[in-house]
């Protein structure tokens, strides 16, 4: 299954809810894209909910990074909620878990962000 | 000792690192081991066969990917070769080094040996071999009778 990606806005964030696989390929672009278009946007705010997300590679961890970098360098904030027991394993073991802000609850991961 | 042994010819496709990834599914679960092994032995020949088709044969269409599955009594040895240019262990950098862990790519040899029990780089001039084997554990079928 490939990655879907929709978007809703809640108190001044923007949640990007994504689906599927992101491993390289489509699901990497697909996140890619989606970033680099809500930061040209303005939308610097932003939380992904990895909840339906059920497999990830290595490419998939590298554009996770280079969404929270490329926000971080635009003066924006990248959060990421609701992980699976995969991807919080491969967050653990690449020692990414503690440089992502990582939330498991929408309400408090939204109220977390810089007014 | 019994071995069941299948290869496959790939070309350097992104289609092959998904038909190496499903065949890795496919074998290890046929080889009993359960759902959180079988995803580990999934992802590390899916990120073996990203290594082989990105950087070893680079989208080459003359390249070549051959991907082997080898069931032991005791183990499932799997063998990926590309014809690349040679990949060399000794720098393959740390993804884990604080200099490195913002890195957006080097982590697939540091995911593959999570992941496998033996993990063996074979670098050569016309390309590289990697092996990597899974012990099998807790099979009833692979139990041994205690000596009498």
């Amino acid at each position: 299954m490939s990655m879907k990606s929709s978007t809703r806005q809640v108190d001044g964030v923007t949640i990007v809810d994504l689906s599927g696989r992101i491993t390289l390929g489509e699901g990497s672009v697909v996140l890619r894209d989606t970033v680099r278009d809500l930061l040209s946007k303005g939308q610097k705010k932003i939380l992904l909910n990895l909840g339906d997300v059920n497999y990830i590679d290595s490419s998939g961890i590298g554009e996770l990074v280079s969404a929270f970098t490329t926000a971080k360098n635009q003066g924006g904030e990248l959060k990421l909620l609701n992980l699976t027991k995969k991807v919080h394993d491969l967050l653990q073991i690449t020692k990414l878990y503690t440089v992502f802000d990582v939330k498991d609850d929408e309400t408090a991961a939204v109220k977390s962000f810089s007014s | 000792m019994s071995a069941d042994r299948v290869s496959y010819t790939l070309d350097s496709t992104l289609e092959t690192v998904n038909n190496a990834e499903e065949t890795a599914t496919r074998m290890a679960t046929e080889a009993g081991f359960d759902d959180e092994e079988v995803m580990k032995i999934s992802m590390a020949v899916r990120e073996a066969a990203v290594n082989a088709v990105l950087h070893g044969n680079a989208y080459d269409p003359s390249k070549k990917v051959t991907l082997a599955f080898e069931r032991t009594d005791d183990d499932l040895v799997i063998v990926i070769r590309d014809q690349g240019k040679g990949l060399d262990p000794e720098k393959i950098p740390d993804p884990l080094a604080p200099d490195n862990l913002m890195k957006t790519s080097g982590r697939g040899i540091f995911l593959i040996r999570s992941f496998m029990d033996v993990v063996e780089i074979h670098p050569s001039q016309t390309g590289t071999e990697l092996k990597m084997i899974k012990h099998v554990h807790g099979n009833p079928a692979d139990s041994k009778e205690a000596p009498q």
